[in-house]
Formats: structure tokens, C-alpha cells, sequence
């Protein structure tokens, strides 16, 4: 079975998955249901999409197949910002309700942070990419701590607006900020599949692509923007969710069976909405709202890592 | 023509490479030999741009090595660096077509194909090319990304250490494969070499190296003399006539 038939039976399976959800167990007025129904989809697929381009290039740059672009702390810094925000201004703050400013100044935060640890980790020569992730690491736990410390000062009330942001969720997504994220989303996909060829010879490692002729460290500074895009894009969207990166990429990796960006691309993007809807039905069908996606993404994801360490070869 | 002017590159303050200047000829196959440590595949690293020199010019084709556009310098020059892990399953055929990268960014045209399946005849990897390179044994791993930088096409041919992992079969038929890139299609090799008798019977100059410096270079007929090796490896090697090639015997000590 070739590719090209993989990725249409994965988009077949996300049809399908997108049917069911649209369609099915409808109660109530049509009209009120269906175009928040329409607005839940809309947002798994830009998560979808973000995650798991984001996981893809960041693994392909790291050349690690068991990374994730949480791993520089990202959520953390995210899950900081929202508590220092509740802490300082307090919940009815202009940066809490209006999720414009908060998406974009989240956002903004994630980029300044990603621009700083690169800036400061690529200054010297040398291969400081593992030095940069673990900075990213320490400072990812400082970050849980701050916030942790935050959290158990503020108001139970407030506190509960921050829990409202701990977790990855689609049950209120804010309809508002749909057409920026989609945007944004369609421009780094744009800009992003022009370094699908280059990501192939990124796969090698650093010495075979400088020796192929890629400009190394530019492209590896831009291809860690379009991850640290694509990240706060997610995160400032659902919420943390960036464990669901590991489990698509690997299955798509194991799925496609190719070093092709382009097929490992299509197929993590299909992959991820998939598993993104199916949780969500099983979040709202099956469990009637008693869990939250995060948790299904992280007990499927947790086993599936499990699988992966204890069938060792090919990581 | 490849020119090192004043090269100097230190790790921790100790330097690897000390000030060292070189001409590079073309069309030639040049060996670098000498100790452990010496700084052999810190020079070819630094020529080729894997690795930022401290102080110092290298000029290719008389322009520095920093002042070239990437992908313009990767159709001039290659570099095989002496481990070659990758994270990533491809069969030899793949890996081949990497080679052609800088010519075609990703979409082969029929005469990239053609330089690639050249690339996998003049290696002898026919039978193997759809094989996983993790089925192959070292040697035949080794040949594959030779068969890469062959695809690749460049004027300038640098490999660190071709000869590691093979056996003497695959060894001798590496070097030929190398004499023959320089003397058929006028490439200028450049290689790392421990085994000082495979620089005497391939290369038209061996450069040695000690201690981050150039102490001596020159042809085989020069620099394979016990005298000149006795500077290099601090070892007394008698020196022998076989076939009209110099052959250092060093396996055991023949002094006593």
C-alpha cells in the first residue's frame, strides 16, 4: 500500500470521525448545535495540524524521535503567564476576558522566549542544541513551580479561572479567535512547506546537511520559530496539549514507513485530528463531560510511550 | 585549488590545529596521516566548514570558505565524516540520492538519476541498493555514503578515514575508487589515513600532522623514509620496495 492510499483512507477516517461528530446524537435545536458543533471541529483540526507539524519538525531538528516542543517549556511558560495574570490583575482583568489580548500577548510571550533561549545557546559555536533543550527543561520546571506558588497564594475563586486554563479542552472554545488562529495557521503551513525537502536532509543530522548544503543554523533557527509558532497557536487555542505531538508522529512514522517530510507531514496532520475527534467523542458521548481530552490524550499517549520504550529498537 | 592560510581552531583553550598553511592541488588524490590527536580530521572539518576555525583563511578556488553560499559551496565540495549514524531508515538507493540535494533540492530530475545509479555501479552496491543501510555490515554501510559523495559530484572529495569498518577487500577497492575519481574525472580527494602504506601506494601528496601541526609534507617517495616517519609516529619503521611502491613495515618492532 503506497502513500498516496494511506492518506486517503486517513482522510476518509477523519470524514468519517467529522460525520459522526456533526451528525449524530443531536439534541436539542439544530441550529444552536450544529455551528458549535462546526466551531469544536474547526479548532481540533488547527490543533491538529499545529501539533503535530510543530512535533514533526522539532523531532526532525533535535533528531529525536521521543521530544516534544514541551520539553523547553513552553506550557509551563504558558500555564506562568495565565497564573501571573489571574495573580497580579485578577480575573476580571481585560487580559483574562478578552481572549484576543491573551492569545496574542501568550502568544508573544512563547516567541520572546524561544528567541532568547536560541540567542542566548547559539552565541558560542558548537553543537548547543541538547545544552538549549535542557535550559529549556530546568527553566520549564521553574516555571511549574512559579506558577504552582502563584496558585496556592490566590483567591479559590480566581484559582478556578487558572484550572479553567490547566487543561486542554474544546468545550469552550473561544469562537472570536477561530479566524486569527486559522490564519495564522494557513500562513506557517505555507511558509512551513517549503522546508519539507529541507527537513529530509535535516534528518541526516547536522554534518550530512551541512555537507548537502543547508545553511544549518539559520534554517535550524527558523524551523524552532515555526515550532514555537505553532505551539503557543495550540496552547493559547485549547490549552497545553502538546503530549498528543508524540503519539502522532511516532504512529504516523511507523504508518507512512518513509524519511519523506511530505508523507510524515499529511499523514501526522490526519492522524492528529483524528485522534483529537475521537477523543472528543469520547469525551462528550462516552463520558459525558466527566473527563477532559488531556486526560484520554495523556493515558493513550502514556501507553503508547511505554510501548515504544519497551520495543526499544527503531526509536 | 583548496588554500589553508594560517589555520588555527582550539577546543578549551588547547589548540587542534595550530597555525597551519596548506596548498591543496587539484586533480590530486592528498593524504593526511600522523598520530592520534594530531588534528587530521579537525583540518578536513574545518576546511569543509562542519567546523568554525579560530583564526586563519581557507580559500576554495580562491574565495574563503565562510564568504561562499552554502548550497553553491556543497556542488564544489564534499565532506565524509568518519562516523555516519543516522536517525532516520532509508535504503542505499535513498541515501545515494541525498547526493544530489544540492543540484536538486528534493526533485531528481533524469539526470540526477543517472548520477545516481552511476554513483551505485562505480561502489558496486547494484545488488544492494533497495537493502536498509541497518541491514548492511559496516563496510557495505561505509561504501554506501561513499556512493553519496560520489553522487554528489563535487570538485573537491574530502573523507575522514574512508577506510574504517572495511575490510582489506573493501579497503583496496576504496582507494582505487578514489585514485580513479581523481585520474577519470579530475576530482581532487583529499583523505584522513591511518595506514601509512595505503597513502604510499594511492596518494600523489601526504601531508603529515602532529600535534596540530604540519611537520612535513610531500611525495610518497619523500615522505615514506624511516627517518621522516621517525618525526611522525616517533617509531622506527623500516622502510621496504614492493612493486615500486615505498611500504612501511610496522607490525612489529624491527630494531632488536
Amino acid at each position: 500500500m503506497n502513500n498516496t492510499v494511506k492518506i486517503i483512507l486517513l482522510s476518509l477516517l477523519c470524514a468519517a470521525l467529522i460525520a459522526i461528530f456533526l451528525f449524530t446524537g443531536m439534541i436539542g435545536q439544530w441550529d444552536y448545535v450544529f455551528p458549535r458543533r462546526v466551531y469544536k471541529i474547526a479548532a481540533i483540526a488547527i490543533t491538529g495540524a499545529a501539533i503535530a507539524f510543530s512535533t514533526l519538525v522539532f523531532q526532525t531538528v533535535t533528531n529525536n524521535r521521543i521530544l516534544t516542543p514541551s520539553i523547553i517549556g513552553l506550557d509551563s511558560l504558558y500555564m506562568l503567564l495565565q497564573t501571573f495574570i489571574v495573580f497580579v490583575f485578577g480575573s476580571s482583568s481585560r487580559l483574562v476576558t478578552q481572549p484576543e489580548l491573551n492569545f496574542l500577548l501568550s502568544a508573544g510571550c512563547m516567541l520572546l522566549f524561544v528567541g532568547i533561549l536560541y540567542r542566548l545557546m547559539f552565541k558560542g559555536e558548537g553543537r548547543h542544541l541538547y545544552l538549549m533543550l535542557l535550559v529549556g527543561l530546568v527553566l520549564g520546571t521553574f516555571f511549574g513551580s512559579m506558577s504552582t506558588f502563584m496558585q496556592v497564594l490566590i483567591d479559590p475563586n480566581e484559582f478556578l479561572v487558572v484550572q479553567g486554563r490547566m487543561f486542554a479542552s474544546f468545550n469552550n472554545v473561544n469562537t472570536g479567535l477561530l479566524p486569527l488562529a486559522f490564519a495564522v495557521m494557513i500562513a506557517v503551513l505555507l511558509y512551513g512547506l517549503r522546508y519539507l525537502g529541507i527537513l529530509d536532509v535535516m534528518s541526516l543530522g547536522r554534518d550530512h546537511a551541512v555537507n548537502l548544503g543547508i545553511a544549518y543554523d539559520r534554517t535550524v533557527k527558523r524551523l524552532l520559530v515555526i515550532a514555537a509558532v505553532l505551539v503557543s497557536l495550540s496552547t493559547a487555542l485549547v490549552g497545553p496539549i502538546t503530549f498528543l505531538g508524540l503519539l502522532v508522529v511516532n504512529v504516523a512514522y511507523q504508518l507512512m514507513a518513509t524519511y519523506r517530510h511530505r508523507a510524515l507531514l499529511g499523514g501526522s496532520i490526519l492522524i492528529g485530528i483524528a485522534a483529537l475527534i475521537g477523543g472528543q467523542l469520547l469525551v462528550e458521548r462516552v463520558f459525558t463531560f466527566s473527563t477532559t481530552i488531556s486526560v484520554i490524550v495523556n493515558f493513550a499517549g502514556g501507553l503508547y510511550f511505554l510501548y515504544l520504550l519497551l520495543r526499544e529498537n527503531k526509536i | 585549488m583548496i588554500e589553508v592560510r594560517n589555520v588555527t581552531k582550539s577546543y578549551g583553550g588547547k589548540a587542534v590545529v595550530d597555525n597551519v598553511s596548506l596548498d591543496i592541488h587539484k586533480g590530486k588524490v592528498t593524504s593526511f596521516i600522523g598520530p592520534n590527536g594530531a588534528g587530521k580530521s579537525t583540518l578536513l572539518s574545518v576546511i569543509s566548514r562542519l567546523s568554525a576555525k579560530d583564526a586563519g583563511q581557507v580559500l576554495i578556488e580562491g574565495r574563503e570558505v565562510g564568504a561562499w553560499d552554502s548550497g553553491q559551496l556543497a556542488q564544489a565540495i564534499s565532506i565524509l565524516k568518519q562516523s555516519n549514524q543516522i536517525g532516520v531508515r532509508l535504503t542505499v538507493k535513498e541515501l545515494v540520492s541525498f547526493g544530489r540535494y544540492p543540484y536538486s533540492k528534493g526533485r531528481l530530475t533524469a539526470a540526477d538519476r543517472e548520477m545516481i545509479d552511476q554513483a551505485i555501479a562505480y561502489l558496486e552496491l547494484g545488488e544492494l541498493q533497495d537493502k536498509y543501510l541497518d541491514q548492511l555490515s559496516g563496510g557495505q554501510n561505509q561504501r554506501a555514503f561513499i556512493a553519496m559523495t560520489v553522487a554528489q559530484n563535487t570538485d573537491y572529495v574530502l573523507l575522514d578515514e574512508p577506510l574504517n569498518n572495511l575490510d582489506m577487500k573493501h579497503s583496496v577497492q576504496i582507494m582505487k575508487v578514489l585514485r580513479r575519481l581523481a585520474d577519470e574525472l579530475g576530482k581532487t580527494v583529499v583523505i584522513v589515513l591511518h595506514d601509512i602504506n595505503f597513502a604510499s601506494c594511492y596518494s600523489d601528496r601526504i601531508v603529515a600532522l602532529k600535534q596540530g601541526r604540519v611537520i612535513r609534507e610531500g611525495t610518497a617517495e619523500e615522505m615514506i623514509d624511516t627517518a621522516v616517519l621517525r618525526e611522525i609516529y616517533d617509531m622506527d619503521i623500516p622502510v621496504e620496495l614492493i612493486g615500486g611502491h615505498r611500504l612501511g613495515v610496522y607490525f612489529a618492532d624491527y630494531t632488536k
